[in-house]
Parts: C-alpha cells; structure tokens; sequence
C-alpha cells in the first residue's frame, strides 16, 4: 500500500471501507490542514486495491507482491 | 494541393446557389456534415444527402442546430474537413459553438442562407440581416472571417474558399449567402480538380512527447492533430495554455485572446477580398455585397449614364471588414452609399472608417430586393 | 517503489491535484474508469474521453488520452461527430447529470435511438456542483437545492428507465460505494459495441449532502451501503430513486442493437451497391 498524503483531503473513505482495518486517520496534518491515512496495521493489507478505487484523490493504492 | 476528383463535377452546371454551395464544399474536400432542415438553407443538405454516400462523405440529420454545429466539431477533430448549414433562426443557435470553434481553433465551415428576421420572421424570403450577428454573435471577443457570395457561381467558389481559409487559419469560417442567392438559379462552371486549388490541414510533424497543441507557428496559428494519432492531447472551451490546458488568469487570457484576434487581424489586408468597378477617380462609391450588390450595379449604372463619377466596391470578404481600403477611399471621395437588406448594419463599419466622407445608408427591411430607383435615388442625392 | 498507481498513467499527473471538493465521488469513478480500461484491454491511443461542462465535465481534463472539454450539453453531439469520423476510436462521454440530461437531454435521447457506438457514463450527484448545488433533472423529490429551496416538488428522471426506452443496449446502475461492480459495468460497456450507459450515484457533499443533512461523504456512502439493493435485470420503470427508500442497482439491460455506422453502411450498401463509397478513416 502507497500513500501520497500530499493530495489526500481527509475524507476518510479508505479507512472506512478497508475490508482488513489496515489504516486510521492520521493526527498529523498535510500541507493544505487535511489528515491522512496512515499504515495501522500493516501486516493485515492483502493489497486488495479497494483504497484506490475508493480514493478521490487519488492519493492510495493497494498491490499484491 | 489540388481537390480529390471524387467530389469535383466538372462540366457547366444550371444550379441554385444552395446546390453550388453543396458542390463547393465537395471540392473543397468537405466530407462531413451535420444539419437540421430549415428554410431556405434546406436544399444544400438535401443535395449533401445525395451526393455523400458516393463520395466518401457522412451526413448526419442531427436533432437541432446546436447539435449539428458541434458535431462538426468533433469530425474536425477526428480528421474530417466539416461544416453545417442553416438559416436565420438555427444561426442563432449555432452562435455557442461558433465561439467554441473560435477558442479551439477548430476549422470548419458555417453556411448561413439568410432570410428575414428576428425570430421565425420571414421563411423564403430574403434578408442580409445577419450581418453584425455573424460578427459579433457569439459571446466575448473575436475576429473570423466570413464572406459572401452573390452569385451561384460565386456560392461554389467562396465555399471552397471557405474551407480554405478555415484551415489555413484555423476559424470558423462564415458563408453568409441570402435567399435569392441560395434559391437563384444560373450557370455554375466547375473546373477540374487538378485547377481547384486546397489548402490542406495543418498537421503537426512534432514528435509525440513535444507536440504542444496550441503552440503557435511565426503566423499565430498551432498546427493540429487528431484523434487517435497517440499524441493524447486535450482541447477545452476554457481559457487555455500552449499545452491546452486550463488557464484561466488574467495573464492567460489576454495572451490567448490577443493571439486569436491577432492572427485575422494582422492577415486582414491578405484577407480584403472585394471586386473594385470605376473605384479610382470616383466622386461616390457604392459599398455592397451579396445580392445588393446586383442591384446596386443596375443603379450604378444608370446614374453613370446621366455622367456622374460612381464607382462600385462589392465586398466578398465582410469579415474582416477591409477598413484600410474604405479610410483610403475615404480621402478621395465625396460619399458612400452602403444599400443593403437590412436596417443599417455593414452601414456602421463604413462609417466608422469613412473619417468625414458622407455616409448614406440604404435601408431595407427585407423579403424582396431594393429597387434599384431608390439606389439611384440615394446616390443622386449624396452627390447633390 | 515501482509498482504505480493504476490510475496514474491515465491521469495528466501535472495537473493534479483536481479541483473536486473533499469526498467528492468523481475521482472514485475515475479510478472505476480508469481499471476497466486497463482490463478492456483498450488502447489508450484508440480511447477519447468528451466531457461536457460542470464538475464531472472536468474529467476529460484529467485523463491522459485526447480529450475534450467542450459546451454545456453538447458532449454527446460532439462525440457524434468524432465517432462518425474516426470510427476506430473508443468515444467515452463521461459527463453530470446536468449536463447530459436538463440541457443536454434531448443529445442523450436521439444517440440512444441511433445506437450511436459510444459510451456514456453519467456521474449522478442530483445537483449542479459547480455552479453551487441548483436543481437538475435528477434531484429527488423533496430534496433542497439552492433553487428548491422549500424542497423539489418536480419529479425526476429515472435515468435507466429513459436510457433503456430511448434505445441504448447496455444500461447498468451503481453508485460510488460499489466500485468493484462499477468498475465492472464500465469495462462491459467500454466492450459492448453500440451505446452503453452507466449511471454511477455520487456524492456531492459540499452541496446536496450538506443541503440535505446527510453529513459528509462517508455518511453519505454508508447510506449507499445500506439503501442499495442490487438487482441484475431488474424492470427499469421500477429503479426510480427518492431521497430515502431502495437505491436499485444492478446491470439492468444488455441487449443487441444494430449500431448507427452498422446501419448506415449496410444501407447504402444494399441500395447504391458499387456505387457506395465508404468513410475512410
């Protein structure tokens, strides 16, 4: 999983709909004030991709290596 | 580049002017049209119908006139050579995208058979009072170019010429017939291909990760691409960069608007296309176009045979209006005389070039021609 | 790190980041889009996205194939055009529901009865976001909007309905909340050859989801997730949406149609023979 918090605006869809919980909001902030996902649980990703079809930004992305 | 003989009937022809225009844009290497049947422009798409499918062509009926004036459009971008054809009311509607054609440089053709107005106002029967519409129609700030044929002949000649122009300078390019002109018949002689001359679309040779869409050339004009040739660029409406992208601040827009406008207006002597009879040594010039202007001769005539010096300046080109020749006549002569179908309209370019010349407008409300008595009339007077 | 965002190499990267508001649903679609492309196996030089105006209307902006951002409702007339000139290019309309269905309305209904061989995907946020959250053709009844503002007393379209009478061959429904079925339905139609319609129901939370009170966005898609009924093949007179009760999703049509071009060339072929002169690219 690949975040680019610079244009990510906090909506929070990939936290929600992570079917493995994998990720939280963040308390630090991005350039524009948003709070970014950040990796909670990284060994439970099984780089389903469903964070980059959700993101409207753009701004994650789930793989499978 | 010479026409593709496959649209090109040489031989002598008896034709309307709504036929010829057909055939000129066939000549001229048109092979897509939209449109939507209105009078008296209806006959030109009709005979489109008719011919396209041997030639190569698509015709689409579209749903309205603001259909059919994108859809042009979006053949153009495809590769096509295209244009749309209508009347008085559906010019209205088409006036969005002749700004879209305007902003994206798109090259294409609109035929305008003129007929009275405003609203439904006079179906079949003639008018040129589209003229400031055709100008200034669409919203915002722009120069194109239209021209106006005044004969069946002419109406195949200024379409191919139409064609011309819109690629060589990437513009919508007007064709503003009227009703008699459209609906009058007379012999049209068309030459052979290889005598036709095309002025081919601008592609562009750049390689695909340079080619910069609206970049222009040292003439102001970018070079083009189409659909599927792998350069993946885009094109929009907004106020635009080089690349083609948005770019809507002030620095943005005065540079792309001052390039649009520039690239007519710096051409506008190479553009000046007008037919000169007894202009040198004339006390007054008659300024006409389109089917006044064969009214007008028939009074430039007659008052020349009581021995007034009346010369006769025909507009085949209006857009861009030739405003350097005007202010230079407008040093050598007494008066204008500007007849016209309409309540006054090209009258006003004249006269904001005419610097103290007298300016005398020649006004009809349309649905037939002038009499030409009244011609003579207003010229008599001018020179009283 | 060289695995790359799937969604990247469609997008004009050095125009990101987009204008569209935080929780937007556009760019979900867009990822949607995006992957079903990659699996239509669908080149990208042989793709042309056509948008018309409004906040949808800025996709084609962002997608890296030829791309065109033309009038307000003309989308699908210029695609027209395009298709009918360049008839081995994909021509996707991705538009609002504005845009393709108030003033661009009677575009959409006569490409349908043509089978013109196009997709359009309408991104259905019941509002006009761009010019600050009016009425349009697909707002609910009873909802607010900046021009209702005592709610709508107009009833709205039932856009699979009006696709599937009006002629169009593939029509499927889902909203932003289902993007796996989404992106599936947008793959179908990129492959199905005639028009092909699908109707994603999108969040718009800065306007019709703050109008409304139903938060932000995630409050928004979990009412998705648990209004939506999916039902492949269902009757499409009974998909209309309301601002509560079922949201019915699903691939509601998938039929054969011969296609506007298909039409045209075996016409003329049968009625002018040699004589009959094809459109060369």
């Amino acid at each position: 999983m690949v975040i680019d918090a610079e244009r990510c605006k906090g909506c929070a869809l990939c936290v929600e709909f992570c079917p493995t919980d994998v990720l939280a909001l963040s308390s630090s902030f991005t350039a524009k004030g948003y709070h970014p996902p950040e990796i909670v649980r990284p060994e439970a990703c099984s780089g389903c991709d469903l964070c980059g079809m959700y993101c409207p930004d753009f701004a994650i992305y789930g793989y499978r290596l | 580049m010479h026409a593709d003989p496959a649209g090109v009937l040489t031989g002598a022809h008896f034709i309307d002017g709504d036929h010829a225009c057909c055939e000129g844009a066939l000549a001229g290497g048109c092979r897509f049209v939209a449109g939507y049947p209105i009078t008296p422009s209806t006959e030109v798409v009709e005979r489109i119908a008719l011919r396209f499918p041997e030639v190569g062509g698509v015709f689409i009926q579209m749903e309205d006139e603001l259909a059919s004036s994108i859809a042009i459009a979006g053949a153009v971008w495809g590769g096509k050579r295209a244009m749309t054809v209508t009347s008085g009311p559906g010019f209205s509607l088409m006036m969005e995208h002749i700004g879209f054609a305007i902003m994206t440089e798109t090259p294409c053709v609109f035929v305008n058979v003129q007929r009275g107005g405003p609203s439904t106002g006079l179906p079949t029967l003639p008018a040129q009072a589209d003229m400031m519409q055709a100008r200034w129609g669409s919203h915002g700030d722009y120069e194109l170019i239209a021209v106006c044929p005044n004969s069946p002949q002419e109406c195949f000649d200024l379409t191919i010429k139409a064609f011309n122009l819109a690629e060589q300078y990437r513009v919508p390019v007007l064709v503003m017939m009227d009703e008699c002109v459209g609906h009058m018949m007379e012999r049209v002689v068309i030459p052979k291909p290889e005598e036709i001359e095309i002025f081919p679309r601008r592609w562009t040779k750049a390689p695909l990760d340079e080619y910069l869409p609206f970049a222009p050339g040292e003439d102001l004009v970018p070079d083009m691409a189409r659909a599927g040739q792998g350069y993946r660029f885009h094109m929009t409406g907004l106020t635009h960069n080089e690349k083609g992208y948005p770019d809507m601040t002030v620095s943005g827009q005065a540079r792309l608007l001052g390039r649009l406008i520039d690239k007519i207006k710096k051409n506008a002597a190479a553009l000046t296309d007008v037919v000169e009879d007894q202009v040198d040594g004339a006390e007054a010039v008659v300024v006409s176009y389109g089917i006044t202007s064969r009214v007008a001769q028939k009074a430039v005539q007659a008052v020349r045979a009581k021995g007034l010096r009346v010369g006769s300046l025909r507009l085949r080109t209006v857009w861009p209006f030739p405003e350097h020749l005007i202010r230079d006549l407008a040093t050598k002569v007494k008066a204008f005389i500007v007849p016209e179908l309409n309540l006054g309209q090209m009258v006003r370019e004249v006269e904001r070039c005419a610097q103290g010349a007298r300016v005398v407008s020649v006004p009809h409300a349309g649905g037939t021609v002038h009499d030409p008595a009244i011609i003579v009339q207003a010229i008599t007077e001018a020179l009283r | 790190m060289s695995v790359e965002n799937p969604v990247e190499r469609y997008l004009r990267s050095d125009r990101m980041p987009h204008i569209w508001c935080p929780g937007c649903g556009i760019g979900t679609t867009v990822n949607c889009f995006t992957r079903a492309i990659d699996e239509s196996g669908i080149p990208m030089d042989r793709l042309a996205v056509v948008s018309g105006i409004g906040c949808t209307g800025r996709v084609a902006g962002y997608m890296h194939v030829d791309s065109f951002h033309t009038t307000h409702g003309r989308a699908i007339p210029f695609a027209t055009g395009l298709k009918l000139a360049a008839p081995d290019m994909k021509v996707v309309v991705y538009s609002g529901d504005g845009d393709l269905f108030a003033i661009g309305g009677n575009h959409f209904i006569h490409a349908a009865r043509r089978n013109l061989d196009m997709t359009v995907i309408c991104v259905n946020n019941l509002t006009y976001g761009m010019t600050g959250g009016q009425l349009t053709p697909t707002t609910p009844e009873e909802a607010i909007a900046s021009t209702s503002p005592y709610g709508n007393f107009e009833h709205p379209f039932n856009l699979p309905y009006l696709a599937e009478s009006c002629g169009a061959v593939y029509v499927a429904r889902w909203t932003t909340y289902h993007v796996t079925q989404m992106k599936k339905a947008m793959k179908e139609a990129l492959l199905k050859k005639g028009f092909s319609f699908v109707e994603v129901i999108s969040p718009c939370p800065t306007l019709y989801g703050r109008r409304n009170r139903i938060g932000d966005s995630l409050d928004e898609m979990k009412t998705y997730k648990t209004r939506s009924v999916i039902k492949n093949g269902a009757d499409t007179k009974e998909v209309d949406l309301g601002m509560t009760g079922p949201i019915v999703v699903g691939k509601f049509v998938d039929r054969e149609r011969t296609t506007y071009q298909d039409a045209m060339e075996a016409f003329y072929s049968r009625k002018l023979g040699n004589r009959y002169v094809r459109a060369s690219q």
